[in-house]
């Protein structure tokens, strides 16, 4: 029986990306897109940038002109929490309300981890709304910032404070900054550019808890009792999958929504962007990717691989989803880009390509996984020129032939 | 079909060149993004949309 409705839950980047691409491949019916959040779909990344850094209203960060939107015509719910999903029915909860689907599309993002009995007053930085509160703590220069992370957010957010004139302190347990994104060496670099822009870090600690103030953090306790304060707070320790309304499921939620490598939770329910781990058939082992590209990319392949198990005669088979990961992220004047598979490497060859200002970075890694190049890296290298390492990794090409490609960059 | 881009917006990912290198080019100091052609043919529509939305930050808009 068929409803003529396909439901996409998550009304941001990926979600928004499906709906569009339902559209493109010429689905005709109904398209219910259901968002937890009040505002119209908005784009993330500028919220640690532009927004923080002030240069940008709310307004800009909106993904789609109005028009664009009301050019989809979709049943677009906002400020709308989905609550359960009936699997083999495809039938999605709504509160009191019930939606039966043909489809549905599951892109319900990740959310900001707290610090385990977290005090009131911390700062997360996920929606626009977190961004916007931080924002308004850091108006005035001179404040004192204690960042609880050194991952990409945490870091982007210590270039923007420090640029805005604000004293910042960066705590995390790894030994640099972004590490598990980048490994060491790289980190390395990272912690020379952020310590050469006057960030403190202080890393290899342990946070034991928040120092609270009657509701407002006013620093952390380190893991051997000492503390570090400061007039605000950021807990930046990672994000954990929006699933929690899939519990009762028989969904694989062991990380994220568990899929096959059409993106496939289930027949007829599939997931993508940030919530989605599947498995990726080049990189031959289960991924899910937390960046921007992804959600694009993934909003796409799943509205276009549920249509085909809809109604293939009509539009196609389905494909398997294997991008080339990428995700970029700026600090200070400098960008930071990754292209493939960065996780486990054999090895790391980096080259620094420009050594002259340790906060202007310019360097380029390959990493290798047996004898191929997976991932690539640059700092501060121009994009256009960046581009060339995405070649040594789209297919992951021999490790010899790849550390060609970083030579030319060298020359 | 026309063309407009945000350069305040591109972050120089080259998602637009990769899938329409006839319409977008990236500027070679900072990759920000180039239009090359502000009204393309009709062969060119289709990756042109595509480039659209695929483009990480929403810098590309098309109207017909
Ligand atoms: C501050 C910040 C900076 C970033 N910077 C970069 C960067 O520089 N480069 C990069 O590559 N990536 C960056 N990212 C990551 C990028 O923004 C994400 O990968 C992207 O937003 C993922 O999109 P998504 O649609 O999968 O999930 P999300 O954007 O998380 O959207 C999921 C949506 O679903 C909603 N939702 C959740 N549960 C429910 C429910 N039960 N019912 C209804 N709605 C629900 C959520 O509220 C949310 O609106 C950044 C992220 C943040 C937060
Ligand atoms: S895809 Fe978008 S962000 Fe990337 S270079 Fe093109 S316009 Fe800029």
């Amino acid at each position: 029986m068929t409803t003529g409705r396909i439901a996409i839950v998550g009304a941001s980047a990926a979600g928004l990306t499906a709906a569009e691409a339902l559209r493109r491949e010429g689905w005709d019916g109904r398209i219910s897109l259901i968002g937890d959040e009040p505002h119209e779909p908005y784009d993330r990344p500028p919220l640690s940038k532009q927004v923080l850094a002030g240069k940008w209203e709310p307004e800009r960060t909106g993904l789609r002109a109005a028009d664009a939107l009301t050019g989809l015509d979709l049943d677009l719910r906002l400020g709308t929490t989905a609550t359960g999903l009936d699997v083999p029915n495809r039938r999605v909860l709504l509160g009191e309300e019930a939606l039966d689907c043909d489809g549905v599309i599951i892109a319900t993002g990740v959310a900001a981890r707290a610090l385990p009995g977290a005090a009131h007053g911390a700062h997360v930085l996920r929606g626009l709304d977190d961004a916007l509160a931080l924002r308004a703590r850091l108006a005035n220069p001179g404040r004192r910032l204690v960042i609880v992370g050194a991952g990409v957010l945490g870091v982007e957010v210590a270039a923007v404070a420090r640029e805005l004139g604000h004293e910042v302190v960066v705590v995390a347990p790894e030994a640099a900054p972004m590490e598990r994104a980048v490994g060491i060496e790289a980190g390395d670099l990272l912690a020379e550019a952020h310590r050469a822009h006057g960030v403190r870090l202080r890393l290899g600690e342990l946070v034991d808890g928040l120092l609270d103030d009657g509701g407002r953090a006013r620093g952390v306790r380190l893991a051997d009792g000492s503390e570090l304060t400061g007039d605000a707070v950021l807990i930046a320790i990672g994000c954990t999958p929006a699933v929690q309304w899939l519990r009762d499921g028989p969904l694989d939620l062991a990380d994220g929504i568990g899929c096959d490598s059409y993106c496939a939770a289930a027949p007829g329910i599939y997931a993508a962007g940030d919530v989605a781990r599947w498995h990726h058939p080049v990189l031959r082992r289960p991924v899910r990717i937390e960046h921007r590209m992804n959600a694009t990319e993934q909003g796409m392949a799943a509205a276009r691989n549920l249509l085909a198990e809809l109604d293939p005669e009509r539009f196609g088979t389905r494909r398997e989803f294997a991008p080339v990961p990428y995700f970029w992220s700026d600090q200070y004047g400098f960008k930071v880009q990754a292209y493939g598979d960065l996780a486990d490497a054999d090895q790391v060859q980096l080259r620094v390509l420009d050594k002259t200002d340790p906060g202007a970075p310019k360097a380029a890694a390959l990493y290798r996984r047996g004898d191929s190049a997976f991932g690539a890296l640059s700092i501060g290298v121009p994009p256009k020129q960046a581009r060339a390492l995405r070649g040594a990794v789209a297919t992951p090409q021999p490790w010899e032939q790849a550390l060609g490609v970083l030579d030319e960059l060298a020359s | 079909m026309k063309i407009t881009i945000d350069e305040d917006r591109c972050c120089g990912a080259g998602q637009c060149v990769l899938e329409a290198p006839d319409v977008f080019d990236q500027r070679a100091e900072d990759g920000v993004v180039v239009l090359l052609d502000a009204a393309p043919p009709a062969e060119l529509h289709e990756a042109s949309r595509s480039a659209e939305q695929l483009c990480p930050t929403a810098a590309i808009e098309i109207s017909e």
